[in-house]
């Protein structure tokens, strides 16, 4: 009885968004009295940054501060359309939704600033901190507060705009089977280190090192953040997690917390992640996003390993104790693939 | 179905309020006072999510009766920031160990008692302080990181 290392390897590439009748997102944005914007938008945040991301991108358009962005994502049925937050296509659609209605709207406020500077539109721009000023000459501003509030009290404009993002439905070609289904795809690559103990049956994930190739990450500290996290809940679907231990059969299915295992702060594997940006030709500044690819490479990748351990391939998930032992049995032991030093 | 008068403290502030016989603590806190840092996750002591501490110590509201508060100090996470937000709260933005958002309050509760009894925990130590917290989204890494840093911080100052 002894306890096997293993390593495993996976790579994916990722699409961005989906191919069901059309991918459409819809945003509004528009500006308050008080010189501060909304953004309006059905997309929502689930807790993977899409109110963070879609508020850089906006103030990043409009050529305000950060700070001067609200991103409403209050109600989806009266809130503008979006397919939903799922995909991985929430930075790529709603974000490329969101320019468009970022520059409708700030095309506005600086029509109504040159109105009040007595300028042409054309010879404004924004410095990012609030001011809107004549291109080489900083003292001739006005406040984005006083441009739009000139709009909406003297000029009778409203400073809004809206966005949409589509990528049309592709449809099968009857004769040749061909079809564009997304216009850009993420990238991962992932290995593991995993030990399996012949005797028990079970797996423990030693290390972990991956790549992901995202577009541009607008908030690396989110990127990370869901990559982390993705990993890990990768790691609890390739050995923990399911809700039908025996498919087709339903029994001894988990009916609570107390029975849907999930690995908890004591089973994390160390893991070291490499972001590489290769910017997205039509991606929002670039971004595609990490979305579902975070979780996706790990269980591949685990499943190689542990074939690598002892010998068993296992082809349904989640991997656990009690397949790798019917595995080794049926085998007549375990099969380890390769030696590994014993280093670390 | 008869109610009995609830006299405690909560985050300093003396409260009195009825319960009723068998409500737990969870309902009480959420409905009948109106806290609602203490989360819902499962109602059966699995998830952690409405982790708070009482006399000093952690304790699940959703398998704790209300009648049980009676005299007793209750902390929760909304009671953490006092004029401005507490260091752990500081440390979780910091390390981003939100996401949802759903397990945090729990976390802050657990993270709280174990830094008060220990200023100098080591990883293992924070393990088995959140190992009855579930979370589903962060991967626990940067909550244990940010617990960390948290008594880095005041070992420092
Ligand atoms: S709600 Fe109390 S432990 Fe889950
Ligand atoms: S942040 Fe979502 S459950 Fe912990």
């Amino acid at each position: 009885m002894a306890m096997h290392r293993g390593r495993g390897f996976a790579s994916i590439n990722y699409p961005i968004g989906m191919n069901l009748g059309g991918d459409p997102s819809q945003a509004l944005v528009h500006s308050n009295p008080d010189g501060k914007f909304t953004v309006a938008l059905s997309s929502i945040d689930l807790g993977q940054g899409m109110k963070s991301v879609t508020r850089q991108i906006a103030a990043e358009t409009l050529g305000i501060p950060v700070a001067d962005v609200y991103v409403d994502t209050a109600d989806s049925d009266t809130g503008p359309h979006c397919m939903g937050s799922f995909a991985s296509r929430g930075t790529h659609r709603v974000g490329n939704a969101v320019i468009q209605a970022a520059q409708e709207a700030r095309a506005v406020m600086l029509e109504a600033a040159a109105e009040e500077l007595e300028v042409d539109a054309s010879d404004l721009v924004t410095d990012g901190r609030g001011n809107i000023h004549v291109k080489g000459a900083p003292s001739r501003s006005i406040t984005t507060m006083a441009a739009c509030q000139a709009a909406q009290f003297k000029q009778g404009r409203t400073v809004s705009g809206r966005g949409i993002f589509l990528i049309p439905l592709s449809e099968v070609d009857p004769d040749t089977g061909e079809m564009t289904p997304v216009s850009c795809f993420a990238h991962a690559a992932m290995l593991v280190e995993v030990e399996v103990d012949d005797e028990t049956g079970e797996v423990s994930v030693l290390d972990m090192q991956s790549a992901y190739e995202l577009g541009r990450a607008l908030n690396p500290k989110l990127v990370e953040q869901q990559l982390i996290g993705g990993a890990w809940m990768g790691m609890s679907h390739v050995l923990w997690e399911t809700t039908e231990p025996y498919y087709p059969d339903r029994s001894h299915g988990p009916v609570d917390f107390n029975h849907y295992l999930m690995p908890g702060p004591g089973d994390l594997a160390p893991h070291h992640i490499s972001v590489l940006e290769r910017p997205a030709p039509d991606g929002p500044f670039g971004g595609k996003g990490p979305g579902e690819m975070c979780a996706n490479p790990v269980l591949p990748a685990v499943a190689n390993a542990v074939y690598d351990a002892v010998g068993v391939r296992i082809d349904d998930l989640p991997i656990t104790p009690e397949k790798v032992l019917r595995g080794i049995r049926a085998n007549g032991g375990a099969r380890p693939k390769m030696r590994l030093p014993r280093a670390r | 179905m008869a109610k009995k008068p609830v006299t405690f403290t909560l985050n300093g502030s003396d409260r009195a309020a009825f319960a009723e016989e068998g409500l737990n603590l969870l309902e009480f806190l959420r409905r009948g006072i109106g806290d609602l840092s203490p989360k819902y996750g499962c109602g059966q002591g699995a998830c952690g999510a409405c982790t708070v501490i009482i006399d000093g110590e952690t304790h699940l509201a959703c398998l704790t009766m209300a009648d049980a508060v009676h005299g007793r100090k209750v902390e929760t996470a909304s009671g953490l920031a006092n004029g401005k937000v507490h260091p752990l709260q500081e440390a979780f933005m910091e390390y981003f160990a939100a996401q949802c958002g759903y397990c945090t309050p729990g976390m802050l509760m657990s993270a709280k008692v174990l830094l008060d009894r220990n200023p100098s925990p080591t990883r293992a130590d924070v393990i088995e302080a959140i190992s009855g917290n579930l979370c589903r989204c962060t991967g626990y890494e940067p909550i244990i990181d940010a617990i960390l840093a948290t008594a880095n911080m005041r070992a420092r100052a």
